[in-house]
């Protein structure tokens, strides 16, 4: 296994979410992602992030989530994993955002379904459809513990 | 940057001017206030991200509920966004279909007065 670049463990806080954020920009810039991806980026990644507070704020409050951030072989790879107990996510997998064990969405900017305002009541079903409709590639995971959410891009090399 | 929130009446249509980062961590600040605005009868809300330099679901979600709470009461929530980097997050969720997304102020409170 590839030894990640940076590796962050943060409380499982809505204020915690923007120092991901930043933290992945920074090592996606680095990392030799194209300037105009970097705005994907830390878009998918404070969506991952958020989806995973929200997990560990209701199942595990007092378990970090983290992030693994991985520049080489020109790819720039965000996994953000939680531990939230997997039957706390079974209902994530469930919501209309287009979420499958381990599938995979191609690059490029996607359109979700049509969201209808009166229909719409949950925003976590929102920020899969972000996810998908922004990473170049994704894979999504159970593990015993939760959900792993794996988002790469094309970067131009590798970190050090 | 944290979040700016501001209103005023132009027209007489309340115009909310948002600043900063809308995230799972702010997006809440803005929820309140919109739904203030409905309580004191305010149901013609022109929202205008000029200023936002970050949206995330969270966001779209409380300007969804917004939507819902004005339209509750025969309302409308238009959003003011020329930033390229703000749009595409509401065309990846389809949510363009939603709201009226205008140029300028003048432009959306124009458009609300030519619905009526």
């Amino acid at each position: 296994m590839t030894m990640a670049t940076v590796e962050m463990s943060f409380t499982p806080l809505p204020a915690h979410v923007r120092t991901a954020r930043l933290v992945a920009t920074a090592v996606a810039r680095r990392s030799g992602v194209d300037e105009a991806l970097l705005d994907e980026v830390r878009l998918a990644v404070g969506e991952a992030c958020s989806r995973a507070v929200e997990a560990h704020q209701e199942h595990c409050p007092a378990e970090p989530v983290r992030v693994a951030l991985t520049g080489t072989n020109g790819r720039f790879e965000v996994v953000v994993t939680d531990t939230a107990a997997q039957s706390a996510t079974a209902s994530a997998v469930g919501a209309p955002g287009g979420m499958k064990d381990g599938s995979e969405a191609p690059g490029g900017e996607q359109a979700a379904a049509p969201v209808d305002a009166a229909q719409l009541a949950v925003p976590a079903e929102l920020g899969l459809a972000v996810i998908e409709g922004l990473a170049d590639d994704v894979e999504i995971a159970h593990t015993d513990a939760g959900l792993s959410i794996r988002m790469s891009w094309p970067s131009s090399a590798a970190a050090s | 940057m944290d979040l700016k929130l501001d209103h005023h009446t132009k027209d007489g249509i309340e115009v909310v001017d948002v600043e900063g980062e809308i995230d799972v961590y702010t997006a809440p600040r803005l929820r309140e206030l919109l739904i203030e605005l409905v309580n004191i009868g305010h149901y013609q809300l022109v929202v205008n991200m000029e200023k936002v330099e970050f949206l995330d679901s969270t966001g779209l979600g409380v300007l969804v509920g917004g939507l819902k709470r004005v339209r509750a009461h025969d309302g409308s929530l238009d959003l003011v966004c020329t930033q390229e980097r703000i749009l595409k997050i509401f065309r990846i969720t389809g949510l363009t279909k939603v709201f009226g997304i205008h140029d300028s102020i003048d432009e959306a409170i124009a458009a609300r007065k030519a619905e009526k």
